[in-house]
């Protein structure tokens, strides 16, 4: 019996040991003491600054950051808590489920604004909207549309133009793809009248942000419906051929959020590194490509994904199983 | 004047102890109950919640092609949120699978109750509320039960609850310190009574044994029955003992008076010498009795009214002055000159007969003792304290004797041939300790005794 779950330590081990990330860095002085290890599903580039700015305040400290995606990281986290000791996601619904579950570490000496946390275990960072990013070419000389219901029209007025050419989150891979198509779908039915449009038009399915943005920036798609407006702002390189729309009829806003595992073997850094990420984005988040946690007052009448309960809703077996079962029947329409 | 009381405990403490031990007994359990009903409350709150939850679940289940189906709202869960943030889990089982949610959240096979059931459990270490419900589904060919359980940690409603503890604590204390103080207040009202009646008591002089006729409260009315019934038994005793004394001086003195002057007479008819010697004996005696009688019922008279002693202020040098001069014809008698040496009045507080008796008393034993042709001096000051100091120059004090010449009935060796009863510095001295002074005798150096009375 022993030889079996030194044999399961052993195996799980190396599977967390084998895991292909996305990304991962290290940063940070390279010494005997074991590095922060930061599971996270945010783009190294963009967290990179907030990392350096922490690490120059603490001499000696070193962190291994690791990204992959919101749905892998929650898989990754759960069967080995004990290996990560901060994890940081956009999935809002997938951290509060962990949150729930206890696999969140209480930092009760943060002082965060109460819609902005969950239990003192869950901080939300920033604040992204998802938005309609559209490719400027592809709409020389039309309007171009302002809200899901302009979308509607503008497809259903010329199918031709946009057939192949839209794009969206798969939300079957995509834990935040799912947390925005289930917001949406709770927000109103227009959701669905523009998913039974784009289906019919053959919508690409993407699992990343970054993919989207790139496929639209050189011309291969002409919309991309529910991309994260940040990273699509932060390309300073295709700005001028990409366009932003944030819906003004239902915006749909995520918080980035992140917590210390309940299990970590070092909860002073770990609880010291999240003070710093959310007393720097709550500053405004200066010198960090990261949105800002805006105050309370600013974000009156904006809505904003609530940190609840409620967000496992969906989560359910049973409501992923209907949910993804409409999804699919209006996305995925044999030409 | 007596013995002090033996104490035991205060009527006022206790009593207040009893009416304060009381409202505490009676806050704690106040703010017990309050708190239990509270908790009872909060709970129901949190219930009803719960099984809005659980209800609203089961509601959307349903069969669709053969397959159970449970699209419930978002409401479900969010109508869970509290300030507290507290968890929430739920399970939704088909008979007896779980088709999502927590398996941890295990299904109580023995009861599935159409209305919510509510229970307290645990569920990965955290205590929780669950509330579960189960609904029967018919689909075109197949019966199942679909049951819905829901659980929430109960930090918010804990919170509540030390809120709400903290404010009926307040609320207890408050009433606590509120009664403590009728209390303090009711005990020292009803002291008051006793002690209004003491205070009548003590303001009483001497002489006043009436009974008391104040109205006192119903409890009182037994001892103040019992105190004035003791003190007519103790007015009717006083005056049958002053009747006493009075009628024994009757009794006593007119007939030695009587004996007296018929020996007189008789001494006039006697004409033999022995026969004259044996009269002027008898006579001698007789006046010895009288002397003896008279100091008797002096000092029965000084310790009744030392028990009951009656000040006066009266002005010393006065009372001497006149004790003096009542006594120059016996002083002349014998040839002796009394001199009263007092420059200024010299007032004091005290019963003036007792101090007068006591006064003569020493006058009496200066001129007995004296020799002819002698100066009795009388001197009355108010240095260091009020005292009357009488010098005589006779044979003074015998030493051995000095400490017990007060003594009752106790007499110098030297005195054998002059008449006295032993009565006479005890008189002295029984008035000096009841207005508070001392007796002192002594011999002077040139010879003479000298007793000095001071107040």
């Amino acid at each position: 019996m022993r030889y079996i779950i030194v044999l399961i330590v052993w195996a799980v081990g190396f599977a967390a040991q084998a895991q292909d990330w996305e990304d991962q860095q290290r940063f940070g002085p390279q010494t005997d003491q074991p590095p922060l290890r930061v599971l996270s599903s945010t783009d190294t580039d963009l967290f990179a600054p907030v990392v350096d700015s922490f690490l120059a305040a603490s001499p000696g400290v070193s962190i291994e950051y690791l990204v992959t995606s919101t749905a892998s990281l929650d898989r990754i986290f759960r069967a080995a808590p004990d290996q990560y000791d901060v994890v940081i996601s956009s999935a809002m619904d997938l951290q509060l489920k962990l949150a729930n579950d206890g696999f969140a570490r209480r930092l009760d000496g943060l002082d965060h604004p109460d819609w902005a946390e969950w239990r003192n275990s869950l901080f939300a960072f920033t604040q992204e909207p998802a938005a309609i990013v559209v490719n400027r070419a592809a709409f020389e000389g039309a309007a171009i549309p302002q809200t899901r219901q302009d979308l509607i029209e503008t497809l259903r007025a010329d199918p031709d133009r946009f057939r192949g050419r839209l794009g969206t989150y798969d939300v079957r891979q995509s834990g935040l793809g799912y947390l925005f198509a289930t917001q949406d779908a709770r927000a109103s039915e227009t959701y669905w009248r523009l998913m039974e449009v784009m289906g019919g038009l053959q919508t690409r399915l993407y699992c990343c942000s970054g993919d989207m943005i790139d496929d639209l920036a050189d011309g291969s798609i002409a919309v991309a419906y529910n991309v994260l407006g940040s990273y699509a702002v932060a390309r300073d390189d295709i700005s001028d051929r990409i366009h932003v729309i944030l819906p003004s009829d239902f915006p749909t806003t995520m918080m980035r959020t992140a917590l210390v595992s309940g299990s970590t073997t070092q909860p002073d850094l770990a609880e010291a590194f999240v003070a710093h990420l959310i007393s720097t984005q709550s500053q405004g988040g200066e010198n960090t490509p990261l949105p800002p946690l805006k105050s309370g007052e600013e974000n009156a009448g904006k809505a904003i994904i609530t940190l609840e309960p409620a967000l496992m809703t969906y989560l359910d077996a049973q409501k992923r199983r209907v949910f993804l079962r409409e999804w699919e029947n209006a996305m995925i329409q044999s030409p | 004047m007596s013995d002090p009381l033996r104490v035991s405990g205060s009527l006022r403490n206790r009593l207040a102890l009893i009416l304060i031990g009381g409202a505490a007994i009676l806050a704690l359990f106040l703010v017990l109950l309050v708190r239990s009903y509270a908790a009872q409350i909060a709970q129901q709150g949190q219930d009803q919640v719960l099984g809005a939850s659980v209800t609203s679940i089961l509601d959307t289940a349903i069969i669709q092609d053969g397959q159970v189906e449970v699209d419930f709202p978002y409401s479900a869960l969010s109508m869970l949120s509290t300030p507290s943030d507290d968890r929430v889990f739920h399970a939704i089982y088909q008979d007896d699978t779980l088709l999502s949610g927590y398996a941890s959240l295990t299904r109580d096979a023995t009861r599935a109750p159409a209305l919510p059931a509510y229970a307290t459990a645990e569920i990965m270490g955290t205590a929780v509320r669950r509330a579960s419900a189960s609904r029967t589904l018919i689909g075109a060919d197949q019966r199942t039960t679909i049951t819905v359980i829901v659980a929430q940690t109960q930090d918010a409603l804990s919170g509540t609850l030390n809120r709400i503890s903290r404010t009926v604590a307040g609320f207890g204390i408050g009433f606590f310190l509120l009664a403590t103080a009728l209390a303090l207040w009711a005990s020292s009202s009803t002291i008051g009574q006793l002690q209004r009646l003491t205070q009548s008591v003590t303001k009483r002089g001497p002489q006043d044994l009436r009974p008391f006729d104040k109205p006192v409260p119903t409890e009182m009315v037994p001892l103040v029955s019992s105190l004035n019934t003791l003190m007519g038994r103790l007015d009717q005793s006083l005056n049958r003992s002053e009747d006493f004394i009075a009628e024994a001086a009757h009794r006593v003195r007119t007939p030695l008076a009587t004996v007296r002057s018929h020996a007189e007479a008789m001494l006039q008819r006697v004409g033999r010498e022995e026969n004259r010697a044996t009269v002027r004996s008898m006579m001698r005696a007789i006046d010895e009795s009288s002397r003896a009688a008279g100091q008797l019922l002096d000092h029965a008279m000084i310790t009744f009214r030392a028990d009951h002693l009656e000040r006066d202020t009266f002005d010393l040098v006065e009372l001497v002055q006149d004790l003096v001069v009542r006594l120059t014809p016996v002083a002349e008698l014998k040839d002796v000159t009394v001199r009263l040496d007092g420059p200024e009045p010299v007032v004091i507080s005290g019963d003036a007969i007792l101090v007068q008796n006591a006064v003569r008393n020493i006058l009496d034993n200066a001129l007995k003792y004296a020799p002819g042709d002698s100066l009795v001096l009388v001197r009355v000051t108010n240095t260091p304290t009020p005292q009357v100091v009488v010098v005589d120059e006779g044979q003074g004090f015998p030493h051995a004797q000095i400490d017990t010449l007060a003594d009752r009935f106790t007499r110098g060796d030297n005195a054998a041939g002059t008449i006295g009863s032993g009565l006479g510095l005890t008189i002295a001295q029984d008035v000096a300790e009841a207005h508070g002074g001392i007796l002192d005798l002594s011999n002077r150096p040139e010879g003479g005794a000298c007793v000095t009375l001071s107040f």
